[in-house]
């Protein structure tokens, strides 16, 4: 006889907005107060103390436009934040600090959120989408260089790049770029020579957002629609289907599979957060909450696995917080 | 009949008068029935026994040529049996050709499928007779697609005349088409017209079903035309005959008619349901990872409770006539649509607030994004508003009927919604449950499809049914629970109105005119709330007014609108209580007697002549009753 699905650990209240972006910063060296940032789309990003559970910070950086990305620069000193204001804004919060170091204009209109790749100590790649209606340009930071321009073949017709995903096999070698992009495919890029290596249609629907296993070679996107598209990465650097999940009802905002790649948590646009086995794809649990959209959901970077927690951030304004399949 | 040797000249006229005589005295089954085996094989392969019986025939004097002739066509199992023993007769006798192209074709119509098999067959095996068949076929076409023909024939008749051009068509050949292809052109599209015009569905499917035939043969490239009617075994029936098989004649016995399912029947297109197979999404078979499945470990949680997104409809009915009148939300409309008849029968107090709006709303609502049964769901919304709210609904309602700018569709819901809803009232209710309890022996089906002369004729038949069993029954039925008839207050809300403005034409609405579509399923309402109205109180007025009603209105040509005012007759003698109908109305059911006894004898129409004969019977039955009632 299966249990019933869980409730929330808790519920962050006070956003006073829908919130669009949620990241963690609770793995830190010191024994520092884990700390959730989310950003709304009343242009605050807020900082949550989890221990507390209230707003430690609210920053306010993007002029009221909505903020649809944040992440951490090697801890939750560093923080990177991009708005709708066509800006990406990094933000120095040592020691009770809020200052915005230093921005970026991507002159970007759409929605989508930007990825980051440590490369080296202080180095990160940042890839974004940028003026050009198919463009991605990557960047390398905090120097704000120019690595590189993606720009698909004339006719391509691949539309708006709508989720991006750096990464590298191991440290030190090659990045690459995965996007999904508004015709509904996946196109896999090598940086350093700026083409495609290769390209595969998963989706009728503009693909909403997508995450990589770089171990197993997997990725999985989700789009509009009622499916959820699996598929691999061969020697030869080809995507390929591997499954498709189908769903109950269409639409996915995002999905996060969690760092030690057991499994994997699709926010829904039927105010569901659905978790599901990453090795084979079976359904664990569909955690209603919310009543409205659920716009992303996040796992946290706990060191120690049982406190490890998943973060799920609605159109309802409520950011819930829930514990589950820690034992492993 | 002996055996007789070549050469030898015999005369056979003799035969011939013999035969003739025995035949026009109405004895050719038993003549027959030995003679044409015994020439049929001996005939089969041997020439002279051939030319012996186009002699035998031949000899026959006119007089008693037609009933020999039409013995032969009878008795004979097959076209080519019927050949080789008439010959070529209908080309060279004149009586014989009268007989086979005119009479038994277009002025008779009782012989059987075989029968117009044999004939029509018969000539198109023979080069010279060809030309007979092709100039039968135009015959037949032109008497098919007259107008007048198809409005005063019986349904039999056009029936009969139908089978013959399908059997004539599956019988041409490719350059005899093309020769007359004008003509079946032109005679098809009058013919259609005509038969689409008529009220009876058995008249209009007819016609669709010739017409395709007839455009599937002229135009065996380019597209043919398509109809949309119900496949029943009539219909296929008719459909086979399209096609020709070489026909094997077994040597029957008795050649009966009987034999002709045998010999003519072609094997049945079944029209198989294809079961169309949703895709399931794809679930590779998970036993083939071989992978070791850690996940094991991780137990899914219940996800019982997850399904569909429903939107949800609105609670109240004001909320439901915004959402219908102006939401934009479709999702929320659907939800509405199939809501509102549970949530205007919940709350009867607040929907009588807004009967009239609300009723207002479904009469105009269309279909604006595809439900299931949406004609059935609005139809049920409107009845339970007119129950619920029964006055100024009712008023509302019969007000519309005779209004500027409604389609004859939406007039027609108006009928059906009323009687639906006078049903509901008139029948006892049951703790709030509207079900029918079974207390109306009769049911008026929900969907408004048109073979609705089904339903009233059954109506009657089983009122007559109830009246002359009444005596066996008894009280062994079980009593069931009684309430006030809600329909006696409001029983002349639904009835005058609809019969008042009956003969105002409007611009786009004439009842008298060309909708008399409408004017039949008018006439047919008024009948059922004539029934319905059984022991109320203004049921004398109703029935008063009624029969002047169907005086003014029984010479109509449509035999559909005639068989509605006989089933108003019917349901005015069930109705109206036997001693007001002596009082109030003894000179009008005399004048009415008089029109029935007429109807029964000369009205072309089967299902008219039986309605007035039952109704000539009840009216026996009432005389009877007030002869033994002691006063």
């Amino acid at each position: 006889m299966a249990l019933p699905p869980p409730d929330p650990e808790f519920v962050l209240r006070g956003t006073g907005a829908a919130v669009h972006t949620l990241h963690f910063s609770c793995g830190g060296p010191d024994p520092a107060v884990p700390v959730l940032f989310s950003g709304s789309e009343n242009g605050f990003v807020h900082v949550w103390s989890l221990r507390t559970r209230r707003v430690d910070t609210a920053l306010d950086g993007h002029g009221r436009k909505s903020v649809y990305c944040v992440e951490t620069l090697g801890g939750k000193d560093r923080l990177l934040s991009q708005g709708r204001d066509q800006r990406i804004c990094l933000w120095d919060l040592a020691e009770g600090r809020t200052s915005v170091m230093d921005s970026v204009f991507t002159e970007h209109v759409g929605f989508c959120r930007c990825s980051l790749l440590q490369v080296a100590q202080g180095r990160w790649l940042m890839a974004m989408a940028a003026k050009a209606l198919e463009e991605v340009q990557v960047l390398e930071l905090p120097s704000k260089t120019s690595v590189c321009t993606l720009q698909p073949e004339v006719g391509a017709k691949l539309g708006m790049p709508m989720c991006l995903k750096l990464w590298q096999l191991n440290g030190g070698s090659q990045p690459l770029l995965l996007a999904g992009y508004e015709d509904g495919s996946v196109v896999l890029w090598n940086l350093s020579m700026g083409r495609v290596l290769s390209q595969l249609v998963c989706h009728q629907e503009p693909v909403m957002s997508l995450d990589f296993d770089s171990e197993k070679a997997k990725g999985i996107s989700g789009s509009s629609e009622k499916v959820l598209s699996i598929w691999s990465l061969n020697e030869q650097q080809n995507l390929q289907v591997y499954k498709t999940h189908g769903l109950v009802n269409a639409g996915i905002s995002d999905i996060t599979i969690r760092p030690d790649k057991k499994i994997f948590a699709t926010a829904g646009w039927d105010h569901r957060i659905r978790i599901f086995g990453w090795k084979k794809l079976k359904p664990l649990a569909v955690l209603d909450y919310h009543t409205a959209t659920v716009q992303c959901v996040s796992f946290s970077d706990h060191k120690h696995p049982s406190e490890r927690l998943l973060a799920a951030g609605s159109k309802d304004h409520r950011i819930s917080i829930w514990s589950i399949y820690t034992q492993t | 009949v002996c055996f007789i040797p070549g050469g030898l000249d015999c005369s056979i006229s003799f035969v011939s008068h013999v035969l003739g005589k025995v035949c026009v005295h109405g004895r050719q089954k038993e003549i027959l029935s030995v003679l044409v085996p015994r020439l049929t094989d001996l005939s089969k392969s041997d020439c002279i026994w051939q030319r012996i019986c186009w002699r035998l025939v031949e000899c026959v004097p006119d007089r008693w040529m037609e009933a020999v002739v039409l013995g032969f066509v009878q008795s004979s199992c097959g076209a080519d049996v019927l050949s080789r023993m008439l010959g070529n007769l209908v080309v060279k006798n004149k009586k014989a050709q009268f007989v086979v192209t005119q009479k038994v074709l277009l002025l008779q119509y009782g012989h059987s499928t075989a029968v117009l098999q044999n004939l029509l067959g018969y000539l198109s095996l023979d080069s010279l007779r060809r030309a007979l068949l092709i100039k039968v076929l135009q015959e037949l076409l032109e008497t098919w697609g007259s107008s007048s023909a198809v409005k005063h024939s019986p349904p039999e008749q056009q029936q009969y005349i139908s089978k013959a051009i399908l059997i004539c068509l599956s019988h041409l050949k490719e350059p005899e088409i093309e020769s007359c292809r004008q003509e079946l052109l032109t005679g098809m599209m009058e013919g259609v017209k005509c038969h689409l015009d008529s009220n009876l569905p058995q008249i209009r499917r007819l016609g669709m079903i010739v017409a395709e035939s007839i455009s599937s043969k002229i135009n065996t490239d380019g597209p043919v035309l398509k109809f949309q009617y119900e496949e029943d075994e009539e219909a296929r029936e008719l459909k086979s005959l399209l096609v020709q098989t070489p026909l094997n004649c077994v040597v029957p016995s008795l050649p009966d008619d009987e034999n002709e399912k045998a010999d003519a029947s072609l094997p049945l297109v079944v029209e198989s349901n294809k079961k169309s197979h949703t895709a399931a999404p794809v679930m590779p078979d998970e036993e083939l990872n071989a992978e070791l499945d850690s996940d094991d470990d991780l137990i899914p949680y219940d996800m019982s409770e997850d399904k569909e997104l429903k939107t949800k409809a609105p609670v109240y009915i004001r909320d439901c006539i915004e959402v219908l009148t102006g939401s934009e939300d479709v999702e929320k409309w659907e939800a509405t649509v199939k809501a509102i008849e549970n949530l205007v029968r919940k709350n009867p107090a607040a929907t009588r607030e807004v009967s009239v709006e609300l009723a207002k709303v479904l009469l105009h609502l269309e279909e604006k994004t595809c439900i299931e049964d949406f004609v059935e769901l609005r139809q049920r919304a409107q009845v339970a508003v007119l129950t619920t709210d029964p006055i100024p609904v009712a008023k509302y309602l019969t007000s519309q009927f005779y209004s500027l700018n409604y389609s004859l569709r939406q007039r027609m819901d108006i009928l059906d919604v009323l009687v639906l809803a006078a049903q509901e009232l008139s029948c006892p209710k049951s703790h709030g449950k509207t079900k029918h309890s079974g207390a109306q022996k009769s049911c008026i089906q929900l969907l408004p499809r048109s073979d609705s002369s089904k339903d009233w004729r059954r109506i009657v038949d089983e009122r007559i049914k109830s009246k002359t069993r009444r005596f066996a029954t008894g009280q062994s039925q079980v009593e069931l629970a009684s309430g006030p008839n809600e329909f006696n207050s409001v029983a002349g809300y639904f009835f005058f109105p609809l019969i008042q403005h009956f003969d105002r034409p409007l611009t786009t609405f004439d009842l008298l005119g060309e909708d008399h579509f409408v004017l039949g399923r008018l006439v047919h309402t008024l009948a059922v709330l004539m029934y319905l109205a059984v022991n109320t109180v203004g049921v004398a007025a109703m029935g008063k007014a009624l029969l002047e009603f169907v005086w003014t209105l029984r010479f109509h040509t449509d035999s559909y609108v005639r068989q509605g005012l006989l089933s108003c007759i019917s349901s005015l003698l069930f109705s109206v209580p036997r001693e007001r109908l002596l009082e109030d109305m003894m000179e009008e059911l005399l004048e009415t007697q008089s029109w029935l006894g007429d109807v029964v004898e000369k009205d072309p129409d089967g299902d008219c002549r039986r309605l007035a004969l039952q109704n000539l019977l009840l009216m026996e039955n009432l005389k009877k009753k007030l002869k033994t009632v002691p006063s």
